[in-house]
């Protein structure tokens, strides 16, 4: 029998061991969603000593306000990431789902850009919302039921719509928007823009769906293990598929902002985002491979890129060395979020 | 328990009239996969509050009717009803979770969710608008563990619990959804013996409570400790249905293994016995690998296959992978031709001339999409060419060479390894384990997936390669695979338990991969494992 004593104590001293894992890793976790909230601090006190025009109202709003479009793809992005997909093409969605919506209501004639004055110019922005649905639906139809590489789904998407806009808009900005169309990415509610307001209650929506809705809690169990979700009954399809709807709604809705704050849509509205948005969402804390992250999380991450482009506007860093610094600041980021949570990324 | 003993008499087929409706019964069942039959005319029946046995070796369909009897998959023919009732449509999951429960082999549950979500996954609130009340949910997931007993923390995360834990967990919450009969797919596949005292404990309270199993296992002594009534099928067919206690030992092992009675292993009977001073050429001394096998020691000398055989849980597999240096070392030594393999190291493996027929073929052995011939030559890219460079010309000479070496049946040399049948596919994995012509050849599962042609061919092949002078390795479960060694070691739960020198009988081979070894005792048994769970069992 002392073969059997020789086995079982060290397996008993093991237990204890992960027991008291467990209460640490759980310690680790709960804050896990805040490792970048030490490094926007650290930003605000950057920008307090390098500029006085720093701690104004007038330039956090500013930070805020240029921050909204992006936060929108970001909280579409994150949904999307946390049931372990990919959606590229919402970077192309913030252009053209814009001037589908305006093309379709714009009169015949009498401006530079003609559209066909099918329907009321009130309809502008419902239009523009279900051009995001049709788009998220065609994505979801192609990923879920063909069952395509989504990576190069959304990519082929996102360099398809973006050709669409060119060929509709010819290339050019459109001014001549319909004052509906412009109202929400103008108006400015209690002193604040309205984009912020929507913004803020977006995204407190997004992060309260995820953490007390059941269909909320479903796209974690989606992203971390889609057969075991599928064996607790989730519909892990149909919820997918709405989950990519959805982020291709707000990335419409994202667009209608950004052509409301500067009162056209440009050709290139939305160009290149996508890059900024995967790395916004990323060093918030979001996994590439699904089932982690919060949407706080993401919204710190947000922040944290937009800060770091204010303070170093105000620094009078010279515009040329942007780039550079933008990719710099994204490793030094994940860096921190990496050791910040204590946790792979992988 | 006399209705049970009836049924055994006709096989198990008709419920007793005037007893209880089975909570589950099959009949009729088959199932097919393209040309493979998986189930033939299969049939199990399992009564209120009895805990049957489904045993089987690999392939005995024994997956394939727990994937229709939960639902996952149609039956081609036959009828399943649950208390009597047709069973619900395949798709409805709810009606079936009322009905079935299952623990998986593979676990469902998810890691970055707590214990709590996951035991609710799915129903953590009331309606599917209705927030989610945390603390409530919490409360409701410690009542439920209270219930099962299971001693888990509700708020920590999964991926920090022990497997044993996260087995419970899927226990609890399995019979959450209020079935009275729950399916267990090898539960103890990856628990230390006292997790499965542990594991067997709560089923006994659960069968108390009128829960009924239907346990699937490897290991027969776990059959024999749990359960009332055993079910065997073979070659997608049901064999038998019998009580437990009227079927011994040896009857359960022959039913499995079908009428292979007194075949020796017939191919090495007439050879001359290897040389005791013929040298060692490959020496595994004190070797711990975590979670696989502890102090575990053997030989191979020059000239000799040994076979390490042992179910899907035992190690060997790891073992065999660990001599090919794909895993650290905890403990102990590996050594060829008295050249230590440095642990995790696959080159210093690969230096000291160790071959690996990796276990899966598709996962570890093959890059599909490439040629036959850069699949053949993967571990000589070295040799092909002067500074690193891989001449074209010398690999196809090299893989021409292979390909009649190895009769392997490709239309050239450019084919893609993926349009190969899997015997050949199996080939070209062999020839790159000897392309670098190894003194030891470690083959794991080597005819696993291959067919009948190509299996002799592989193994008359591993055999002559140690006729050569080399050693042989072949870790497997298969009979048939350790038919051509020379020398059986046998491991059970991480430990070898029983050594056979030539002319074991399969019954031994097989009782004691499944931890009855004691009974078998051909040999020098070195039985430690098996006993404890015996003795605490009190057989």
């Amino acid at each position: 029998m002392s073969a059997t004593t020789d086995v079982t104590d060290p397996a008993a001293s093991v237990a204890r061991e992960t027991a008291g894992d467990t209460r640490r890793g759980l310690d680790l976790g709960r804050f896990r969603e805040l490792s970048l909230v030490p490094a926007i601090l650290v930003l605000g006190l950057i920008g307090f000593i390098v500029s006085p025009a720093f701690l104004t109202a007038d330039n956090l709003i500013g930070v805020a306000q240029q921050s909204t479009e992006l936060s929108l793809l970001v909280l579409a992005t994150a949904l999307i990431l946390i049931c372990g997909r990919m959606d590229l093409s919402l970077e192309s969605t913030i252009g053209v789902a814009p001037v589908i919506a305006v093309w379709l209501v714009l009169p015949t004639s009498g401006a530079r850009f003609t559209g066909l004055g099918l329907l009321p110019e009130w309809t502008a922005v419902p239009l523009c919302l279900l051009v995001g649905v049709v788009i998220g639906a065609v994505n979801g139809f192609l990923i879920l039921k063909l069952r395509l590489n989504g990576f190069i789904v959304t990519l082929g998407m996102l360099t398809m719509l973006r050709g669409l806009q060119v060929a509709l808009s010819e290339g050019q900005s459109i001014v001549e928007l319909p004052s509906s169309f412009t109202y929400l990415g103008k108006a400015s509610w209690l002193g604040v823009p309205a984009a912020i307001w929507i913004c803020v209650v977006l995204f407190a929506l997004g992060g309260s769906a995820l953490a007390w809705l059941r269909h909320g809690r479903a796209l974690y169990a989606i992203g971390g293990n889609a057969e075991a979700a599928r064996t607790a009954g989730i519909r892990v399809d149909r919820i997918v598929w709405a989950v990519l709807i959805l982020g291709s709604v707000l990335a419409a809705f994202a667009g209608i902002l950004y052509s409301g704050h500067y009162g056209s849509i440009s050709a290139t509205q939305g160009s290149g985002w996508i890059f900024q948005v995967f790395a916004a969402t990323v060093i918030g804390g979001v996994s590439l491979n699904g089932g982690k992250g919060s949407i706080f999380g993401a919204l710190t991450g947000v922040l944290t890129l937009q800060l770091v482009v204010n303070v170093m506007t105000l620094a009078g860093v010279p515009p040329l060395w942007n780039q550079f610094l933008n990719g710099a600041i994204i490793i030094v980021a994940l860096i921190i979020s990496r050791f910040a949570s204590g946790e792979k990324q992988e | 328990m006399a209705d049970t003993a009836t049924a055994a008499a006709n096989g198990g087929g008709n419920p007793a009239s005037d007893g209880p409706a089975p909570v589950a019964e099959a009949i009729g069942i088959s199932k097919r996969f393209g040309a493979t039959v998986a189930l033939r005319d299969a049939r199990i029946t399992i009564a209120p509050g009895e805990s049957h046995a489904l045993v089987g070796r690999n392939g005995a369909g024994k997956s394939t009717l727990v994937s229709i009897l939960t639902g996952l998959r149609h039956a081609d023919t036959g009828t399943l009803r649950f208390n009597g009732e047709l069973a619900p449509a395949v798709g409805d999951i709810d009606a079936w979770r009322s009905k079935v429960a299952c623990v998986y082999q593979k676990s469902t549950i998810i890691q970055d969710l707590t214990v709590a979500e996951n035991l609710f996954l799915n129903r953590q609130s009331d309606g599917s608008m209705r927030p989610i009340r945390w603390k409530k949910l919490r409360g409701r997931a410690e009542e439920l563990l209270a219930e099962y007993g299971v001693d888990v923390d509700a708020a920590a995360r999964a991926k920090d619990l022990t497997v044993e834990q996260r087995q419970f967990v899927e226990i609890a919450r399995a019979l959450s959804f209020g079935a009275r009969f729950i399916i267990l797919d090898e539960p103890t596949a990856k628990l230390d013996a006292r997790g499965i005292n542990r594991l067997f404990d709560k089923l006994r309270d659960l069968q108390r409570q009128g829960v009924a199993f239907l346990f699937i296992s490897h290991h027969l002594q776990e059959v024999y400790d749990l359960c009332t009534t055993v079910t065997v099928y073979r070659d997608a067919a049901h064999i038998l249905t019998a009580p437990v206690a009227e079927l011994g030992h040896q009857a359960l092992v022959e039913a499995m293994t079908g009428e292979t009675t007194v075949t020796t292993a017939a191919t090495v009977e007439n050879r001359a016995p290897v040389r005791a001073d013929s040298p060692e050429l490959l020496t595994v001394e004190g070797l711990t690998l975590p979670g696989a096998c502890q102090d575990l020691s053997l030989s191979v000398r020059a000239g000799e296959v040994v076979g390490l055989a042992g179910a899907t849980a035992s190690g060997n597999v790891r073992v065999g992978e660990a001599v090919a240096g794909l895993h650290r070392v905890d403990e102990g030594t590996i050594s060829v031709r008295g050249r230590r393999v440095r642990g995790g190291s696959v080159p210093s493996a690969l230096a000291v001339g160790v071959g690996l027929v990796p276990e899966d073929r598709h996962l570890q052995g093959l890059v599909n999409n490439r040629s036959v011939a850069e699949n053949a030559t993967l571990t000589v890219t070295d040799q092909l060419g002067p500074y690193g460079t891989v001449l074209p010309s010398r690999t196809r000479a090299f893989a021409q060479r292979m390909i009649r070496d190895l009769d392997i049946k490709t239309p050239g040399g450019a084919t893609p390894v993926s349009a190969l049948s899997g015997g050949n596919q199996q080939k070209v994995v062999v020839a790159r384990a000897l392309a670098t012509d190894p003194h030891v050849l470690v083959a794991i599962r080597p005819t696993n997936g291959v067919d009948v042609k190509s299996k002799e061919f592989l193994l008359r092949r591993i055999r002559q390669i140690a006729d050569g002078g080399k050693a042989a390795l072949i870790v497997s479960d298969e009979l048939d695979d350790l038919k051509v060694c020379d020398r059986l070691v046998v491991m059970f739960h991480g430990r070898a338990v029983a050594e056979f020198d030539r002319g074991w009988k399969d019954e031994h081979v097989v009782a004691a991969m499944e931890g009855v070894a004691d009974r078998a005792g051909t040999s020098d048994t070195t039985s430690h494992t098996p006993s404890d769970t015996a003795e605490e069992h009190g057989r």
